[in-house]
């Protein structure tokens, strides 16, 4: 397939316009200096993800993602920020003197990864992805095949839950009482 | 749309994602970069469930497992930030020496 019959599809604009906008605030969630903005910087590459799947007929985690990641664990993020008191402000040392070498091993890993896909796939292309998934299926698939999994991630999420609320909880020692009395 | 465009704009988030866990200094701001992995890992699998379109959507289903996962990772996460600002009065990676010698 060449490029000019890639790019002759429609579908590969919008392919185009998302992807440069993941890849930018991407960009921009790891370098940005105000940790609030690198926070909404993710949400927004998350809603491009969201639209990825779109394009390739996931609705149902397309709306997961949006629902559990922008409405829920963004949220968490803000929280963590706020009572870490992480700061805020510009040039505050928000990252290590390390940079060199972090961008040589991620462009390392960048580089493998995409000779790796490359020499996998070459330009096979994804036929039939018109219709979607129905929702129905990935309900039948969670509650029969993949009961037992689903079971424990649900399990994992309460074990998860009862821990935050355990680790985080602030416990009255005796230093406290001691603190209290005296 | 061919397989490829996905799976590199997956690796690219990948690889901007292990950078921000090598030069990030606050807690907060690595589990962020780790979320960056976890979303481009959910990229892969969902293209893969596109490209063979098995009969369960296995694919899908495991991407929601990845998202919820991740939820409960970044719910014990931000705990644990929380709980080591409390102790240390500082949510920075470099600055929790105290186990190293």
């Amino acid at each position: 397939m060449t490029f000019e019959v890639w790019i002759s599809e429609p579908v590969n604009w919008v392919f185009i316009v998302v992807a440069l906008a993941v890849a930018g605030t991407a960009v921009k969630v790891v370098t940005s200096q105000n940790v609030v903005h690198a926070v909404l910087f993710l949400v927004a590459t998350l809603a491009g993800t969201a639209a990825l799947f779109l394009l390739l007929s996931a609705q149902f985690v397309a709306w997961v993602l949006i629902l559990v990641y922008i409405g829920a664990v963004i949220v968490l993020f803000l929280f963590g920020i706020m009572i870490t008191r992480a700061p805020t402000g510009r040039g505050v040392g928000l990252d290590n003197d390390r940079k060199g070498v972090a961008l040589v091993v991620s462009s390392a890993l960048f580089a493998v990864l995409t000779w790796a896909s490359l020499s996998a796939f070459g330009t096979a292309e994804l036929v039939d992805i018109g219709e979607g998934t129905p929702t129905e299926v990935l309900g039948r698939a969670l509650l029969g095949r993949f009961v037992v999994p689903f079971e424990i991630v649900g399990f994992v999420l309460l074990a998860a839950l009862i821990g935050g609320i355990t680790i985080a909880r602030r416990d009255a020692t005796p230093a406290d009482e001691e603190g209290r009395g005296g | 749309m061919i397989i490829n465009q996905f799976l590199i704009l997956a690796a690219l988030l990948f690889s901007l994602g292990v950078y921000g866990l090598l030069v990030r200094r606050n807690a907060v701001m690595v589990l962020l970069a780790v979320e960056l992995m976890l979303n481009a890992v959910n990229i892969n699998l969902v293209v893969f469930e596109a490209a063979i379109r098995s009969t369960l959507a296995v694919g899908q289903v495991f991407a929601i497992f990845v998202i919820t996962v991740a939820a409960a990772e970044v719910g014990i996460g931000l705990a644990i930030v929380i709980l080591v600002f409390r102790n240390r009065k500082s949510a920075n990676v470099d600055e929790l020496n105290l186990m190293k010698w």
